[in-house]
């Protein structure tokens, strides 16, 4: 089932929780909505359930207006955060449920009903449990059968609320792996809201990426971590430094020093992003972005370092190989492999180390042997 | 050996751990030889006098003195003075509880304080308002007069006296429990296709059952003890508007001790009912939180 969600604002109260948002969820995809608390992922979660509806624009179920449909009409299979399992009922009567409260024309007989039920308690890889009651069940098993009562429905598209959100770690990535096995199974569309980057990273084909009621970002996995549209989510996804620079005359410079960086077509103040790791020392007195090292930690395959940058003393962190030694107090000069740099008038408007100039690439190019092979 | 004197050095240790929060013995006997004093002296002595007294002349007195026509018209009247207030009240109670856990809407801090104004008001101001409003002097009164509608001094103003009385039991039992349940047993409901009224049933009710349950045994109980309220809107019409524990006064200042007593016992007889319902609906309680169900 295709979702199209079209300029959908909500306010609570007169607070906007969305600002118009549009998206496309592809039939049988798996999509996640990243953010951090207060993004607004879990409101348009639940606006596509049918939980709330919005205060303008449109949410479609292929061709069919689902707005101003009940959640009772959308049939989606929604988990809550919580469960929310019927704590006065069975495991089998909390996944029947869905099925015995049909009107009698749609009601599948109940010998059917409860062997479709064991059925699901047997895809969800817990046969034998079905006269528990939910008290006695572990948080795993919780939300295992959440799922299943919530598949018993047959639901046109599956919604989870921060699915792994109480689990402790263990249990959340044999979950996480398994949930990708059934929905590669099952086929179903399925949209799930997390705030654990590496859960959505691993696990969704798209990620969507929103803060304060906004989308940021579209992308798979790949795009989102490689290519950042925005200062925010170069913060937000995975490592990152950011540091204020100049351009000036297609030259990046910081604390008034030449960083060794070309740009075209960006001028003025801006943000440079990068990742620890994408960064190479550059030794001698070639134009770089220099610092004092304020603190060094081991890593499992690396060193990683905290610099002071300039007379503000701007904190960023690099990653060095094991090799290079670094004391706190010396002074390193470094420059970024790859890097993405944001006006800060606009930061729309950005350009990164691929599509920076040809002269930029050259520029780059000078000193860099000079780096880290030597060792 | 070594770790038998080990974990039972480990267990005078916790011992000790724990004497921070408790008081000494000496101080624990004393304050539960006050508690259990006063208890006897308040509670339970009272209870053994109202039997004994019931009982003075042997049972046969007893007996008589409660199917005497007045006692029995009496019995009759609490009886269905409670089988009208205790379901309405638990309809009320529902939907009140219902409105405040569940929803927000502007004036709901309101009704919560108005759902305990009984509690906080004079049971004979209860009745008082009654008075002002159906009585003769009032504004309705003369109406009701002429259109032959008996509100005061008969049962349908025993009735009112007694729903005002008795409202906040069942509603201020649920709130609470509601509120911290929430709405997303609702909304899975909703979700997997269950209309608003199977929701209700199959869902929001079960979840409260065991609190509505002892709302509405503590709402009983008031309902057929109610003294105040039920006095002043009575009249006091032997055989017609005496309720029990109207009927036991008359017959105390009567110095009819022993049919007093022996209505009373019967009253008593319910407190200790409803108590032992409660303790059980307790235990019911907090088995459900362990096993599920």
């Amino acid at each position: 089932m295709d979702v199209s969600i079209l300029d959908v604002r909500k306010d609570f109260d007169r607070f906007p929780a969305l600002h118009g948002v549009s998206l496309e969820i592809r039939s049988g995809e798996l999509v996640a909505l990243l953010g951090p608390s207060g993004s607004g992922k879990t409101t348009l979660l639940r606006l596509i359930a049918g939980l709330e509806f919005p205060t303008e624009g449109c949410i479609r179920f292929g061709e069919d207006d689902a707005s101003t449909r009940s959640v009772q009409e959308r049939n989606v299979g929604f988990v809550f955060q919580s469960y929310a399992l019927f704590r006065h009922m069975t495991v089998l009567d909390n996944i029947a449920f869905g099925l015995r409260v049909r009107p009698r024309a749609s009601r599948p007989p109940r010998r059917a009903i409860r062997a479709r039920a064991l059925e699901l308690l047997d895809l969800v890889q817990l046969p034998g449990l079905e006269g528990r009651f939910p008290s006695q069940l572990s948080g795993g098993q919780r939300q295992r059968v959440a799922l299943a009562r919530a598949l018993a429905i047959e639901p046109r598209i599956l919604l989870l609320d921060e699915p792994f959100g109480a689990l402790d770690a263990k249990v959340r990535k044999e979950l996480r792996r398994w949930l990708r096995d059934l929905h590669d199974s099952t086929g179903h569309t399925t949209v799930f809201v997390t705030h654990d980057q590496e859960e959505a990273l691993e696990l969704a084909d798209r990620v969507v990426v929103m803060s304060q009621g906004r989308i940021e970002q579209v992308g798979t996995p790949d795009e989102i971590y490689d290519a950042p549209n925005s200062p925010f989510v170069y913060g937000f996804i995975g490592e990152s430094s950011a540091l204020p620079v100049e351009v000036d005359d297609g030259e990046v410079r910081t604390a008034d020093r030449p960083t060794g960086l070309r740009v075209e077509g960006l001028e003025g103040p801006a943000t440079l992003f990068f990742r620890p790791r994408d960064v190479d020392i550059v030794e001698g007195a070639g134009p770089s972005i220099a610092g004092v090292a304020v603190a060094v930690r081991r890593r499992e395959d690396g060193r990683r370092v905290e610099l002071e940058v300039g007379p503000a003393r701007h904190r960023v962190e690099v990653e060095l190989p094991l090799g290079r030694r670094v004391v706190t107090g010396e002074r390193l000069g470094l420059r970024p492999r790859r890097w993405k740099l944001f006006s800060a008038d606009d930061p729309a408007r950005s350009v990164d180390w691929a599509t920076a100039g040809a002269g930029a690439a050259a520029a780059a190019a000078g000193p860099l042997p000079l780096a880290l092979e030597r060792q | 050996m070594a770790a038998e004197v080990a974990s039972v050095e480990r267990a005078a240790a916790i011992a000790r751990v724990r004497a921070a929060t408790t008081e000494s013995r000496g101080g624990r006997l004393a304050l539960i030889a006050v508690a259990v004093a006063f208890l006897a002296l308040f509670l339970l002595l009272p209870l053994a006098a109202v039997f004994t007294e019931a009982l003075r002349q042997g049972l046969g007195a007893y007996l008589a003195a409660l199917a005497e026509p007045d006692a029995l018209a009496a019995i009759r009247l609490t009886l269905i003075v409670a089988a009208i207030a205790v379901p309405l009240n638990l309809l009320f109670g529902l939907a009140a509880a219902w409105a405040i856990a569940k929803f927000e809407f502007p004036g709901k801090a309101l009704l919560t304080t108005l759902i305990d104004l009984p509690f906080s008001v004079s049971p004979v101001i209860s009745g008082l308002i009654y008075v002002l409003l159906f009585g003769a002097g009032s504004a309705l009164g003369p109406w009701l007069q002429r259109h032959g509608v008996e509100i005061l001094f008969a049962t349908p103003g025993i009735v009112l006296a007694t729903l005002f009385v008795t409202f906040p039991f069942v509603a201020r039992e649920l709130i609470p429990l509601m509120q911290e349940q929430g709405t997303t047993d609702e909304e899975a409901a909703l979700s997997l296709g269950a209309s608003g009224w199977q929701t209700f049933l199959r869902v929001t009710l079960p979840n409260v059952k065991w609190g509505l349950l002892y709302g509405v045994l503590l709402c009983n109980a008031r309902a057929m003890g109610e003294f105040g309220a039920v006095s002043v809107v009575s009249g006091h019409i032997r055989g017609l508007t005496d309720t029990m524990p109207l009927h036991v006064e008359i017959l105390y200042n009567e110095y009819n001790f022993v049919a007093a007593f022996a209505v009373a016992s019967l009253l008593a007889l319910l407190a200790l009912l409803t108590l032992v319902l409660k303790a059980l609906l307790e235990l019911r309680f907090d088995g459900r939180s362990g096993a599920g169900h």
